[in-house]
């Protein structure tokens, strides 16, 4: 190891107030840590609003007790109206595609370890940084507080479509007052999210540490690196799109809302605008926002595969391509949310080719993965186990996607659940899956207390069978033409299918009950945790070659310099099977790539 | 699979600030000393700034690329498009802004011919700093006045699409405008006080010369589409 004199730690101070230690901390392990918490907390808002919505689809008209204190008019006499599910349904999309799945597997997992995996002592513009945060954490108060303002939340979906989401209180409760605050909020999260991939993109490139390449880079900061470029140029065209729509609300502006358009019998005062245009601006962002969760949960699940398998994947350069051609293909298959939308054929087919195209990405990297486990003997942990359940996920629901990618087959599967089940296998479970194994894995660094391992495996078993209990069947509904949005299934060609739903729904309460386990192991662990080691996986990234948890500074006043490639597992003649990367251990190159 | 050993890249010679040496985007990795003591990583270390600032530009492009799309696609088609006459004014305003992107250029080979101890002095540096500053202003003032004389006209937000794209628009613009004054200020401050740095000087310059570039990109767009 390098030599460890003692330097002064003059240049970085840690600071000691409460304030700038906890809540304002330019640090960014603690500002990971808050994105994490944050995360958290809207995971569980979002999990009980699906709770509350899948016992209102199994037991139409059911009293839910409590749910009128959440709203009396949306809810009267603890019975959820129609227009209330839809906008439980915008609300539940909303929290867990911005506020889970953008923030913790990028944001929070990447905050807290990207400087120290390329080794810097920080961020570069740590006030930013917590700008980002905090902006951040706005967005979420302005979104939650649309339940409690007028007439409750946008009913209008997460997607937004216009022009019910640009007309005003006329369309329906939660369009006026409440559908200003999800613009609004969205727009704020957009300017943190700029923020923090401004930070995550020159931390990436100018605060590597000496010997840091690019392609000594872990896959996990490869991952967030690329994200943050999807990122940079996703959000900051969801933000004017937003803009627009505020407008047209409180303005009286036309962009999204067309000529004599009757809603209620009442004229709109508008005229001409585009509906398509609202389309087009929404998924230039929502497409790419699909690959904003789901690409840093791929570069955490091959960084986590590594030290478990004890060798290196197959090719680390390829997999990095490959999320690289994943970002760039992901601007050009917008359109495929779009078959349905009255656009042009030749548009469809134009869009369904790239769509085709950017799953022989997804596959290379998947045929990485199975072909690295092929025939090795898999460390089976907490965080191992997760990894597979990702890869489970994301391939399950990529299968569906070569199906729905064809506009012909699109057009009758669009607007059923069988594309429930597919997103939410091949973005939301699959990323979800990401951040249980980043939390397993990592744990232990960011608290110094390693996680109870066995609660971890029931953890991995119940939500494993419970994820597919709950949207495999969605695939089934939907090619039984079970259409989505509804808030109740009354049409007779339905009713066979409503012991699916019943099914459903209560495999979604058991899952959900499932996540006590792991939320008891987090709580339990963080204070009475098994003290960790700072290496305890044998793993060779650099964050490993710090304190379990690190100083203020990251390495203790000196920056580690970098010999070796990231995974460097397997090596024969080693003092162990691994080199780790500050290490200066001459060794034989085994699938060295740099 | 022949027997290597990584080395790590050569150590180059420390860039210091105000020397010849262009600062690049070379990053740390370079720039640790061998023994690794941060402090001299502070110091030498091209700062970030330097690649952040094309990030941010990056985001801004995409941000006024989409809302010309908008544009493009609210026109297209549309029955109830009314030409709009760009206010006059604006071409006053173009001519405004564009001498501050001179006289930027001019205060900031001033205050890095200062910063490097080779000649000048710094108030003739802060006069152009200033100069910079007020044509801004004045940037944005002719803007507001440009809005003035439509809503004179009747013509509001609301009125017609053309107006709406050119309000957003050029709101959109004169708010990123505001934004570089503000970092403007903050490079004399900091020049005032000794405190600046080569990084923060160009960057600042760099979004300054973006903010005119952008606005005559614009401008155009307006003047064809409105």
């Amino acid at each position: 190891m390098h030599d460890m004199s003692a330097h002064a730690q003059a240049g970085h101070h840690a600071p000691t107030s409460f304030i700038r230690k906890y809540v304002f901390s330019l640090d960014h392990k603690v500002i990971g840590k808050q994105y994490y918490g944050l995360a958290f907390l809207a995971a569980c808002v979002g999990m009980v609003l699906s709770w509350v919505m899948r016992l209102h689809l199994g037991w139409t008209n059911l009293a839910i007790p409590g749910l009128h204190f959440l709203s009396s008019t949306g809810a009267p006499g603890d019975v959820m109206t129609p227009e209330y599910y839809l906008q439980l349904m915008t609300m539940h999309g909303t929290i867990m595609v911005f506020f889970v799945l953008t923030t913790a597997p990028f944001a929070a997992f990447g905050n807290f370890f990207l400087p120290i995996q390329v080794g810097a002592e920080d961020m570069p513009f740590p006030r930013f940084n917590m700008m980002s945060f905090w902006v951040t954490f706005v967005a979420f108060c302005v979104l939650v507080a649309s339940f409690f303002a007028g007439d409750g939340p946008s009913l209008a979906g997460w997607t937004q479509y216009a022009p019910l989401s640009a007309v005003g209180s006329v369309a329906g409760p939660g369009q006026g007052l409440g559908e200003v605050l999800w613009a609004s909020s969205i727009a704020i999260f957009c300017v943190g999210q700029l923020l923090g991939s401004l930070n995550f993109i020159t931390t990436t490139l100018n605060m590597r540490t000496r010997g840091m390449s690019l392609w000594r880079l872990p896959l996990s900061s490869w991952a967030w690196f690329i994200t943050s470029i999807m990122g940079l140029t996703a959000f900051a065209v969801l933000m004017p799109a937003c803009i627009l729509l505020i407008l047209d609300h409180v303005a009286g502006t036309s962009f999204f809302v067309p000529s004599n358009l009757v809603i209620n019998d009442q004229l709109q005062p508008h005229s001409g605008g585009s509906t398509l245009l609202w389309q087009h601006l929404f998924w230039f962002f929502g497409h790419p926002e699909v690959y904003i969760a789901i690409v840093p949960a791929m570069g955490i699940v091959s960084h986590i595969l590594m030290p478990n398998l004890r060798r290196p994947l197959l090719s680390h350069r390829v997999l990095v391509y490959s999320m690289g051609a994943i970002a760039v293909l992901s601007y050009m298959v917008y359109g495929h949310h779009m078959f349905v939308s009255g656009m042009n054929p030749i548009s469809s087919i134009a869009f369904s080719f790239p769509t085709l195209v950017i799953t022989i990405p997804a596959t290379i990297i998947v045929l990485i993965w199975l072909g690295s486990l092929y025939g090795s003997k898999l460390r089976i942990n907490s965080a191992s186990l997760f990894s597979l359940g990702m890869i489970s996920m994301f391939i399950t629901g990529g299968i569906s996607g070569f199906f729905l990618a064809q506009p012909s087959l699109d057009i009758m599967l669009h607007a059923t659940y069988f594309v429930v089940g597919h997103f939410h296998f091949v973005m939301a479970v699959s990323a979800m899956f990401g951040i249980f194994a980043g939390t397993y894995f990592w744990f232990p660094k960011m608290y110094g207390r390693m996680m109870n391992e066995t609660l971890g495996k029931i953890h991995f078993i119940l939500t494993f069978i419970g994820a597919y209990c709950i949207f495999m069947p969605f695939h089934y509904l939907g090619l039984a033409a079970n259409v989505r949005r509804y808030q109740a299934f009354t049409d007779d060609y339905l009713q066979p299918l409503i012991p699916v739903h019943k099914f459903i729904t209560v495999a979604a309460l058991l899952t959900g009950a499932a996540q006590l386990v792991f939320v008891y192991n987090l709580i339990h662990s963080r204070f009475w945790g098994e003290k960790a080691p700072d290496n305890p996986w044998q793993a060779t990234s650099l964050e490993w070659a710090t304190t379990s948890p690190p100083p203020f500074d990251n390495f203790g006043g000196q920056l580690p310099v970098v010999y070796h490639d990231a995974y460097q597992y397997g090596i024969e003649g080693a003092t162990d099977d691994y080199v780790m990367q500050n290490s200066p251990e001459q060794i034989e190159a085994v699938r060295d790539e740099a | 699979m022949a027997t290597t050993v990584h080395e790590p890249p050569r150590i180059q010679e420390p860039r210091r600030p105000g020397g010849s040496v262009p600062a690049g985007n070379g990053g740390m990795r370079n720039l640790v000393p061998a023994n690794g003591n941060l402090r001299a990583v502070q110091e030498y270390a091209p700062a970030p700034a330097d690649a952040g600032i094309w990030v941010v530009l990056a985001a801004i492009s995409m941000s006024f690329a989409a809302l010309t799309s908008a544009l493009v696609v609210r026109k297209g088609g549309a029955a109830d498009w009314r030409h709009l006459t760009l206010p006059s004014i604006l071409y006053l305003n173009t001519i405004l802004l564009i001498a501050s992107s001179v006289t930027m250029e001019i205060s900031r080979r001033r205050v890095a011919s200062f910063m490097g101890n080779r000649e000048g002095h710094s108030g003739s540096a802060s006069r152009w700093l200033y100069a910079t500053l007020l044509l801004g202003l004045a940037f944005v003032a002719g803007q507001y006045v440009a809005w003035g004389q439509l809503r004179a006209q009747g013509v509001f937000l609301a009125t017609n699409p053309s107006s709406s794209f050119f309000y957003v628009i050029t709101a959109a613009h004169a708010l990123h405008v505001l934004g570089g004054l503000g970092g403007l200020l903050r490079v004399i401050r900091k020049f005032t006080n000794r405190s600046l740095r080569r990084s923060t000087l160009i960057a600042t310059s760099r979004y300054w010369h973006f903010m005119d570039v952008l606005w005559i990109y614009l401008l155009l767009l307006l003047w064809a589409k409105l």
